[in-house]
């Protein structure tokens, strides 16, 4: 370690006498700074960047900062510790701190500024320093970039850096106009190739003047870029309505199963998706109380916690209340509406009525790039989560026996139970089953959605459309009911808005079900007009 | 005959405490001393005016619900459909007095920047054009909701998912401040109706006599309505949809009918609850409130009309009570209401006190035959 120190300050020293030794551009144009002149300024700054002397990022840094101190024909950089620096030497300088005054900018310096501090730093060793510097000179256009730019691209190693820099001195040949036709042809190519908003922006405002076959280049790869990022956006509207009809399927599948079955409408299945929240965040209090390391797994934990926790509950409800409401399905929807204001009164009393911060793990967090997409991976969770939970249901209910009694009593109750299926057993297990998978839903939906005792109020409403429109025939209904709904929900917003587009669905809906009245995915069979 | 089943006993005593209602509650606010225990005071006035505005509703659901099985859980929409119709002509007759004291604008509409009135807001400064849209609008949306459901034969929980769908869409669009109807804060700030200030006492006690009014004759039009051949087609509706279609009735015709008819009923509540309450915003098509209305029905007892009265009296009694002392509870009792009534009251309050009857009269029959047989031995 102390050696390596040791041939640091050697190199230091070595290039401290040498630049001593050769007075150069640097040299020469330090005294500029003094001339109090903001052309002086400007020149000067021009000169110390190209100079590609050593020092020159902390000149023109400390200009930035307000740091850079002139007077008495000597230039100073004043660091952050303190100490004066002699800019010229990059030794502690002896200068009267009381005689020296900062080299005064304006609008114009600091555009020169922002431009040489781009252009330097493209030599950085760090590649993230190289690509910020790639953006800035993207941004400003600095034709005096080229030279270092030029450099910078013969010896970047990273695919994605040179991208940036190709990119960056593409946008300033397309605006240079002494530059070769070829070049800026080249130009409109590469930008084309990158295809996104600031390609399109700089394409479409050619400097006047500019040859017409440029011109029709620029225009054509205008055209082609907002075909793309049409397309692109497109694209992400349909992801972001996959992702809001995975979240419809979670909260609309247990829903289906109990309404499937039992032919009621369980208005409290919203708190069943709202208490496997609030287990969640309980589950999350405890670990972040008795076991912090296990904080990564605590929606694994919560998982089979949730769906007992909403199971139980739901299986209460059955026996205790709808058991005796066979037959009255619409009592049975007042009966579990009053039940759903007492579950949320009680969490409103147990946990507050405010929302519950519940964290997410670091492996959902941050987000997933291709193309012009943005997918955050807590939705990529939850759409394979949602997928998952559909996929073992279908299993449950086709391979098992409990899924064949479910089937049977959804079909024909009465056939049923003359075959001899004990309905009322298998009304409370499908009761529990619809719940508990409500309670795992509730698990995903505390990662993007408020955790408040309102949380379930929030999605009954979705989550009736999604089985009136998809039918109680089978799940496919449901997860065919919640996909439309969610990517139609989403491919409208653009145009409608949020809200608006809510309303035309939700009329659309009401319309829908005079077409079918049973939903897309109807029983058939006499038993339905029971 | 008819007038003798119109004024059944049930018929009577509905009319007699209404009418000691109109008398008695304007009397003691304005002829009983202020401080005396018989003294009602003012703000007490529109609060039971308000309920009687519930129990009007109540009826409206009772009528659908309680004799032809269409449960609907979006009937609030009708009211504060008809609470829109009655607070833009409200609105318009602020006129200048306004915030930003613009002659025909309502301030809302000032505070968006419009330079002009929307079309649907003609007419509604001239007060029986906005009565008659408070009739008609809740009737049209009634009609057309209504043919197009029962055309293709909605029933059941579907009806009652659509309807609170409609509900739901409804409040989305309120909420939106370009459908012209003040957004979020809804229509409120009122002055004066047919130049009468609401805020004074003797307007209040008007309101609150027309209301009761308004209650009675409803009462009477649907007691007609039940009484009617019409309303015996209603019940076996209710009871036996099928078998009445397949005797040849057209079904979804009379299900139409009275589906328009009691939202028509609600339009009118919700027209008399806006100047009592002095404020309509969307919050009134929220499905909770729908719901609620149901409740009330239950409560009192479905298929009584009678009952829908009592119970929606009893049930916002019982919260403004709740509410002022207790407020945390009110869910839980609420909630505890549906629960229990569903459970153990199927027949609501006028239901238990009918089987009541009944077993009391059951038990004095059985007691006396051996008494008879005694006295037969003697």
């Amino acid at each position: 370690m102390t050696t390596l120190r040791t041939i640091f300050w050697a190199l230091v020293l070595l290039a401290g006498m040498t630049s001593v030794a050769m007075a150069g551009p640097y040299e020469d144009a330090l005294p500029r700074f003094a001339a109090d002149s903001y052309a002086d300024t400007e020149a000067a700054i021009a000169a110390v960047t190209s100079s590609g002397h050593s020092l020159s990022l902390r000149v023109i840094e400390a200009l930035r900062d307000g740091q850079l101190l002139v007077g008495a024909g000597q230039v100073v950089i004043r660091d952050i510790s303190g100490p004066l620096v002699d800019a010229a030497k990059g030794q502690p300088s002896g200068a009267n701190a009381g005689s020296l005054k900062p080299v005064r900018v304006n609008n114009r310096v600091r555009r020169a500024i922002e431009a040489a501090l781009g252009n330097l730093t493209l030599l950085s060793t760090d590649p993230g320093t190289r690509l910020e510097a790639a953006r800035a000179v993207f941004r400003s256009r600095d034709a005096a970039a080229l030279p270092t730019l030029d450099k910078a691209i013969a010896q970047e190693t990273s695919p994605n850096v040179r991208k940036a820099l190709r990119t960056a001195r593409a946008a300033i040949l397309l605006n240079k106009a002494d530059a070769s036709s070829a070049d800026r042809l080249g130009a409109v190519a590469t930008l084309k190739e990158r295809g996104d908003q600031e390609a399109l922006a700089l394409l479409s405002s050619l400097p006047s003047g500019t040859p017409s076959d440029i011109a029709e280049a620029a225009g054509k790869a205008t055209d082609s870029i907002r075909a793309r990022l049409a397309l692109w956006s497109a694209v992400q509207n349909i992801w972001y309505g996959i992702s809001l009809g995975s979240v419809l399927l979670l909260a609309a599948i247990g829903l289906a199963i109990t309404f499937g079955t039992m032919g009621v409408i369980n208005m409290a299945h919203g708190e069943m998706v709202m208490l496997g929240a609030y287990t969640t965040f309980v589950v999350q209090e405890l670990i972040r109380t008795y076991a912090p390391g296990l904080f990564e797994a605590s929606l694994f934990i919560a998982l089979p916690l949730a769906f007992l926790v909403a199971g139980v509950t739901g299986i209460l409800i059955e026996r205790l209340v709808i058991r005796f409401l066979y037959g009255r399905s619409l009592e049975t929807l007042l009966a579990t509406w009053g039940l759903s204001l007492i579950l949320q009164q009680a969490v409103r009393t147990l946990f507050g009525p405010t929302n519950r911060e519940v964290g997410t793990p670091a492996w959902m967090s941050g987000a997933l790039e291709i193309g012009g997409l943005s997918l955050t991976y807590n939705r990529i969770a939850i759409v394979v989560f949602a997928i998952l939970v559909f996929a073992v249901l279908q299993l449950v209910l086709r391979y098992t026996s409990l899924g064949l009694h479910v089937r049977a009593v959804t079909q024909n109750r009465r056939m049923a139970g003359s075959m001899g299926i004990k309905t009322s057993r298998v009304d409370a297990l499908a009761f529990g089953l619809g719940s508990g998978v409500a309670g795992i839903a509730g698990v995903a939906l505390s990662q993007i959605d408020n955790v408040s005792p309102n949380l379930g109020q929030g999605y009954i409403i979705d989550s009736f459309m999604v089985v009136v429109f998809g039918g109680v025939g089978n799940l496919w209904g449901t997860l065919v009911g919640a996909m439309t709904l969610g990517i139609a929900n989403k491919l409208l917003e653009p145009y409608a808005g949020a809200v608006l587009g809510k309303i035309v669905l939700l009329v659309g809906i009401i319309f829908f079900i005079q077409r079918r009245p049973r939903g897309l995915f109807a029983l058939k069979g006499r038993a339905v007009e029971a | 005959m008819k007038t003798q089943t119109l004024l059944d006993r049930q018929s009577t005593v509905v009319l007699s405490l209404l009418t000691v209602a109109a008398i008695v509650v304007p009397a003691m606010n304005g002829l009983a001393a202020p401080g005396s225990a018989l003294h009602l005071s003012d703000h007490l006035v529109p609060l039971l005016g308000k309920y009687v505005c519930f129990a009007l509703l109540a009826l409206s659901v009772d009528l659908i619900w309680g004799f032809c099985g269409i449960l609907s859980l979006g009937h609030g929409a009708f009211f504060a459909l008809g609470g829109y119709a009655m607070g833009m002509y409200l609105m318009r007759q602020i006129g200048p007095r306004g915030v930003y004291a613009d002659p025909v604008l309502p301030d809302f509409m000032v505070f968006l920047n419009w330079k002009e009135l929307p079309w649907f807001w003609h007419g509604f400064e001239w007060f029986p054009f906005a009565a008659l849209m408070a009739l008609i609008v809740p009737g049209a949306l009634s009609f057309i909701f209504g043919w197009l459901a029962f055309r293709s034969r909605v029933t059941g929980v579907y009806l009652s998912i659509i309807t609170q769908a409609m509900t739901f869409a409804l409040m989305l669009a309120f909420f939106r401040n370009d459908m012209g109807f003040g957004g979020n804060n809804g229509l409120t700030d009122f002055k004066d109706i047919l130049g009468f200030p609401l805020q004074s006492a003797s307007t209040r006690i008007v309101l609150f006599v027309l209301s009761v009014v308004a209650l009675a004759c409803g009462y009477l039009l649907c007691r007609w309505v039940v009484n009617s051949k019409f309303g015996k087609v209603l019940v076996a509706v209710r009871d036996a949809e099928s078998r009445t279609r397949f005797l040849g009735y057209r079904v979804e015709h009379y299900k139409l009918a009275v589906f328009t008819l009691s939202a028509m009923l609600a339009g009118i509540a919700g027209a008399l609850y806006v100047p009592q309450v002095g404020i309509i915003n969307p919050g009134e098509f929220a499905p909770a409130n729908s719901i609620e209305v149901v409740i009330w029905v239950a409560v009192g007892g479905r298929g009584t009309l009678a009952g829908a009265i009592l119970g929606a009296l009893l049930v916002n009694a019982g919260k403004t009570w709740f509410t002022g002392v207790l407020p945390e509870f009110w869910l839980f009792a609420l909630g505890g209401l549906f629960v229990f009534v569903t459970l153990f009251m199927p027949h609501g309050i006028f239901g238990a006190a009918r089987d009541l009857g009944k077993q009391v009269s059951r038990r004095l029959a059985s007691r006396r035959p051996p008494e008879s047989l005694s006295q037969a031995a003697e």
